[in-house]
């Protein structure tokens, strides 16, 4: 079973290399976002097989969830012309498709069989749960989280300023 | 019942860091310097969580969680100086940012 654990280890680290080099080399925005998001869910499986379940999920729900998704938004804003229709036609080929399916597959066929394996996460040394991560976050590195909470902030007012800007000025445009 | 070895997390957040780097510095559109440096992120979170796991400490989950917030702090500016650079040049080009002024 260990044997296994460190195939399914190599599989997904495979996997997430060869995600991103496609998704560095795409020509289309969108493709590559495809193969990005399979190369961050590889990684998840990595830090599930590495014993951080907690972080596996994050993984998935903030970089795959939310960055990914806003870096679709903005492709779709960029795209608002007239011939958005045509490109649409052009992007959903069933050929862009298949590359980040069989590599999602992959990814999909090594969970089920984690899955199905439950002493599996038990028998790797080392898992942290969440309570030993809360606890490590808000004991000795409470002065990171509010320094991160501020950066946080920063951000959003930032982006809100430069994003109402860049709005105004296209109405003025207009 | 052995472990992954830290040595072989710590390659992988390496190669996921340097294809990173490399996208950075190949690609000339703007959406995908940013994309690549999430990629580079994303390669020292695996680096810090493979060592964290390699110690059995919560220490790199937390700095991987203090990434993500960076990550996200810094793709929500990125996108909107993108957004409007892109509104006032019709171009994603970062060659052209080399006529800007100050």
């Amino acid at each position: 079973m260990t044997n296994f654990a460190h195939i399914a280890f190599y599989l997904a680290g495979a996997v997430a290399v060869l995600a991103t080099v496609l998704a560095i080399t795409r020509l289309v925005a969108v493709h590559a976002l495809l193969y990005l998001i399979v190369s961050l869910l590889a990684v998840a499986v990595d830090f599930y097989i590495m014993g951080a379940p907690l972080l596996a999920a994050l993984e998935v729900i903030i970089y795959a969830g939310a960055i990914v998704v806003l870096f679709v938004f903005v492709v779709m804003m960029l795209n608002l012309g007239t011939q958005a229709r045509e490109t649409e036609r052009l992007w959903l080929t069933g050929r862009a498709w298949i590359g980040p399916a069989i590599l999602s597959a992959l990814l999909l066929a090594e969970l089920i069989y984690l899955i199905l394996r439950p002493p599996l996460l038990g028998s790797l040394s080392g898992v942290t749960s969440p309570k030993q991560i809360a606890i490590a976050l808000y004991g000795p590195y409470v002065l990171g989280v509010e320094l991160a909470s501020m950066l946080l902030l920063g951000a959003l007012v930032g982006a809100c300023h430069l994003g109402r800007s860049s709005l105004s000025e296209t109405e003025v445009q207009r | 019942m052995t472990a992954i070895p830290m040595a072989d997390g710590l390659i992988l957040g390496a190669i996921l860091f340097s294809l990173g780097l490399a996208g950075l510095l190949l690609r000339r559109n703007l959406l995908f310097i940013l994309v690549s440096i999430e990629i580079m992120l994303n390669g020292a979170g695996v680096a810090f969580v493979a060592a964290g796991s390699r110690w059995g400490q919560p220490d790199g989950e937390v700095l991987f969680l203090f990434i993500l917030a960076a990550a996200a702090a810094e793709v929500s500016v990125g996108l909107a100086l993108l957004l409007r650079y892109f509104h006032r040049r019709q171009t994603l080009d970062a060659e052209s940012m080399s006529e800007t002024r100050g």
